[in-house]
C-alpha cells in the first residue's frame, strides 16, 4: 500500500502546526470567527447544529490496519465513540471540540491521515472505486492514478481558489462503482488497440441542478493524464463563474458553454501546456505503481468456504449478497454492512472499527476501502477464511446480508447534524430498512438503491437513487420528495420527481406503496426495480404514489 | 412599512464546545433553553442581537430564532431549532443526553 514520503509527513505536520496557532489565536479572541472560519473550513473543520464536525480524508476510500485502529482511538478519546463513513469516502466526527481539533489533527497525521481539501473551493478527495485493486472486471487498478492526482493537487498553487469545489472521481472498471458520471471530471480506464487510456467526462455534479457529465475526450492516453486535467482545471479557472456561488460550478460552464464550445478551450489549453510536461510525472506514477502492487495472493483450497456454505443458511445468505467476485482464484470481496435495519447508514463504533482493522490485519492483507455506499470493504479475502470473518463480524452486528438491497440505504446526516439541512434523513432510512425487514420482503424484492438527501445539495446522491428522496421545509414542515429511476452506474441516469412530497409520517408507506407496485408488475423475479421501472415508466408508479388522485381522474 | 415581528430568542454555538446556547434575560450565555430570553419587541431583539456579535471570543452565528412563550421558558416554533434544543434523532446525544443523565 502507497506510503506517505517525507515530504509528505513534514507538509502535514507543519500544516497541523499552523492550524494549532490558528485556533490558539481564535481561543485566545486574536482571531474572528470572519478570518477563522475559511481556516478550519480548510483543515476539514465545519460548525454544524449541535457540535463541531470534523471531517478527515481516506483518500481513494483505502486503509490500513494501523489507520482504522487510529480512527477508533481517536473516536473515543475525543468525540462520542463512533464515526460516520460518507459517500465522498470520507469519515466525519460528529462532535470534537474545537481545543482538541489540533490533537486529532496530530494524531491523524501519526498515520499519514489529513483532513487537507475536503472542505474548499479546491480539489477535494479523489474517490475511486472501492473494489480498485481486486474486482474480477477491472482493467487495472486506478489507485496509482487517484494517488497521481491527490498528489499533484495538494496545495497546488493554481488551483487552491477555484471557482467552486472540485471532485474527481476515477474507476478502472467498466461497471462503473464510483458514479464517475456525477463528478466535476470522472475518469474512466479503458483500452484502444491495446494501448491503456482514459475516457475523460466533465461537467457531472448533483446538487441543485443535477447533470450527467460528459465525455469530452473518449481517449486520452495514459501520459497525457495530468496535463489535460491540469487543462481543464485551468480553463474551468478562466471560465466557471464566481459571480454566483450556485452557477460556479463546472456543470454550469458546461451548459453555458456547450460541450463543443468547452471541449475546444479544454483542447486549445492542452496543446498550450503539454509541451512543459517532461515525462516527470510519468516517473513518480511508476514509482507510485510500486506501491500498489498487488499483494501476494495464496493458493489454498476453498473447502472451508464450501462447507460452511451447506451447513450454516445465515452465513450462505451473507456469502450471497455481501461478497463480489475478486480477481484472483480462492479469493473473494467482502462488503462489510454498516446498514444493520435500525442502525444509522455509515456509523461504525470505536469497537467496530477496531474488529474490522483486526480482521484486515489477519485475513485481509492489510487492506480496508471505504465505499461511497457507506459501507466498509476487506478487499482481498481468502475464500478459506470467510467463516471466520462472518463469525467476527457476526458478533460485532457487522454481518448484515444486505448489500445492494433496499435496506442498504445512503443517507447523508441530514437535520440531525447538518446546519444546511431542511429535513432529517437518518430516521427515514432507519425507518424504510426496519420496516422491510419486519415484512420480511428484502430478499425478495432483490436489487434497490434507495438515497436520501436532507437538502438540495444531495450530499446523499438521491438524485441517482432508483428511488430518491430529498427531504425539504415546507412551510415549516418536513416534507419528502421522491425521484424515481435515478441510476449511478455506466448506465447513469437523474431520477424523475414523481409529484408533490409527503410529510414524515407518510414517507414510508409512499416507499412501501413504491415497491408493491413493483412486486405486481414485474416482469418476473429476475427484473429489478429499476428494470421494471423502465420498462413500463413512471405511471404505475406514480399511480401507487397517489392513488386518491388515480380515484379522482376515474 | 412596517415589518411584523415575531417573538424570538438569541441563539449561537458555543466557540469552544459547538454546544447550542441560548442568550438569557441577565445577558449571559446559557446551555439551557429554559433560560432563553423571548424578546417580543423588535428593537430589544435587534439590540440584543447586535451585542450577541461582539461576543465573538465566545458563541458563533449568533441569530434570531423564533419562539413563543412556554410553561417551561421560550418555545420553538420550528423543528430545526426545535432540534437544535433536543439533539440528533439517532444517539441520545446532544442536550438529551444531560436531560437522561441529570
Ligand atoms: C454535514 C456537513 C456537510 C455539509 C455542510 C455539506 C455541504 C455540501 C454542499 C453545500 C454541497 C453542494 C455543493 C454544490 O452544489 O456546489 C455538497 C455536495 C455534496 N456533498 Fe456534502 N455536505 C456535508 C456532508 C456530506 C456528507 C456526510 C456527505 C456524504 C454522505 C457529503 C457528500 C456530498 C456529495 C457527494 C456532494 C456532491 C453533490 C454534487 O455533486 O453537487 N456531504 N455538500
Ligand atoms: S444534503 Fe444537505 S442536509 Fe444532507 S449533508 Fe448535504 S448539506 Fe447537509
Amino acid at each position: 500500500m502507497y506510503r506517505y514520503t517525507e515530504f509528505d509527513e513534514a507538509f502535514i505536520r507543519e500544516r497541523n502546526a499552523q492550524f494549532r496557532a490558528q485556533v490558539e489565536r481564535r481561543i485566545s479572541g486574536a482571531l474572528t470567527e470572519e478570518e477563522f472560519r475559511p481556516l478550519r473550513l480548510m483543515n476539514g473543520l465545519y460548525l454544524q447544529l449541535h457540535a463541531y464536525m470534523l471531517r478527515v480524508a481516506i483518500p481513494y476510500g483505502t486503509l490500513n490496519s494501523a489507520q482504522m485502529r487510529q480512527l477508533a482511538m481517536i473516536a473515543e478519546r475525543w468525540d462520542k465513540g463512533y464515526g460516520h463513513f460518507t459517500t465522498r469516502q470520507n469519515i466525519q466526527y460528529n462532535w470534537p471540540k474545537l481545543g482538541d481539533v489540533p490533537d486529532i489533527l496530530d494524531a491523524l497525521g501519526e498515520v499519514g491521515m489529513h483532513a487537507i481539501q475536503t472542505s474548499g473551493n479546491c480539489v477535494r478527495n479523489v474517490t475511486a472505486d472501492h473494489f480498485a485493486g481486486a474486482a474480477a472486471d477491472e482493467i487495472a487498478d486506478p489507485r496509482p492514478v487517484a494517488e497521481l492526482l491527490r498528489q499533484w493537487s495538494t496545495d497546488h498553487p493554481e488551483f487552491q481558489f477555484l471557482p467552486r469545489k472540485f471532485k474527481v472521481a476515477i474507476t478502472g472498471s467498466p461497471n462503473d462503482r464510483a458514479v464517475t458520471r456525477a463528478h466535476d471530471i470522472g475518469l474512466r480506464m479503458v483500452e484502444q488497440d491495446g494501448e491503456p487510456g482514459f475516457e475523460v467526462i466533465v461537467g457531472g455534479g448533483l446538487g441543485r441542478t443535477p447533470m450527467l457529465g460528459m465525455v469530452v475526450r473518449d481517449f486520452l492516453p495514459r501520459a497525457d493524464l495530468l496535463p489535460y486535467i491540469e487543462a481543464i482545471l485551468s480553463t474551468y479557472n478562466s471560465f466557471g463563474r464566481r459571480d454566483n456561488k450556485y452557477k460556479a460550478r463546472i456543470k454550469i460552464t458546461l451548459h453555458e458553454l456547450g460541450l463543443d464550445d468547452l471541449r475546444s478551450r479544454i483542447e486549445a489549453r492542452f496543446a498550450e501546456i503539454r509541451a512543459e510536461w517532461r515525462g516527470a510525472d510519468q516517473e513518480i506514477l511508476a514509482r507510485i505503481e510500486q506501491d500498489f502492487a498487488p499483494p501476494a495472493f495464496r493458493d489454498a483450497p476453498v473447502d472451508a468456504y464450501t462447507r460452511a456454505r451447506a451447513a450454516d443458511p445465515v452465513f450462505r445468505a451473507w456469502a450471497d449478497t455481501n461478497l463480489h467476485e475478486h480477481r484472483a482464484p480462492g479469493y473473494a470481496i467482502v462488503t462489510i454492512s454498516t446498514k444493520a435495519h435500525g442502525a444509522t447508514p455509515g456509523d461504525a463504533s470505536a469497537d467496530q472499527m477496531r474488529v474490522m482493522a483486526d480482521l484486515a490485519k489477519r485475513y485481509g492483507h492489510d487492506e480496508l476501502r471505504i465505499s461511497h455506499e457507506q459501507n466498509v470493504i476487506l478487499p482481498h479475502v481468502h475464500k478459506s477464511d470467510l467463516p471466520a470473518v462472518h463469525a467476527a463480524l457476526k458478533a460485532m452486528g457487522l454481518a448484515t446480508a444486505n448489500v445492494g438491497l433496499i435496506s442498504d440505504i445512503i443517507a447523508c446526516p441530514g437535520m440531525d447534524y447538518c446546519a444546511l439541512a431542511t429535513a432529517r434523513s437518518i430516521p427515514v432510512a432507519q425507518e424504510i430498512a426496519q420496516r422491510f425487514e419486519s415484512l420480511g420482503l428484502e430478499q425478495e424484492i432483490g436489487a434497490m438503491k434507495i438515497k436520501i438527501s436532507g437538502c438540495i445539495n444531495a450530499c446523499g446522491h438521491h438524485h441517482v437513487g432508483h428511488i430518491g428522496i430529498l427531504g425539504l421545509d415546507k412551510a415549516g414542515v418536513e416534507s419528502y420528495q421522491i425521484t424515481l429511476g435515478g441510476d449511478g452506474t455506466e448506465a447513469a441516469a437523474i431520477g424523475e420527481r414523481a409529484g408533490p412530497g409527503f410529510a414524515y409520517d407518510e414517507i414510508v408507506p409512499a416507499v412501501e406503496r413504491l415497491v408493491t407496485a413493483y412486486l405486481a408488475r414485474r416482469a418476473g423475479p429476475d427484473e429489478n426495480f429499476l428494470q421494471t421501472y423502465r420498462r413500463l415508466g413512471a405511471a404505475p408508479f406514480k399511480a401507487a404514489l397517489y392513488p386518491e388522485e388515480k380515484a379522482h381522474a376515474a | 412599512m412596517s415589518r411584523r415581528f415575531t417573538p424570538s430568542v438569541v441563539t449561537a454555538n458555543a466557540l469552544l464546545s459547538g454546544e447550542v446556547v441560548w442568550l438569557s434575560a441577565d445577558n449571559q450565555w446559557t446551555a439551557s433553553p429554559q433560560q432563553a430570553a423571548l424578546f417580543t419587541d423588535a428593537a430589544q431583539a435587534d439590540e440584543r442581537l447586535a451585542w450577541a456579535l461582539t461576543q465573538a471570543d465566545i458563541v458563533v452565528g449568533p441569530y434570531l430564532a423564533a419562539a413563543k412563550p412556554g410553561a417551561d421558558g421560550p418555545e420553538p416554533t420550528h423543528f430545526r431549532e426545535a432540534f437544535r434544543r433536543r439533539g440528533p434523532s439517532n444517539y441520545a446525544h446532544g442536550k438529551q443526553e444531560a436531560l437522561c443523565s441529570g
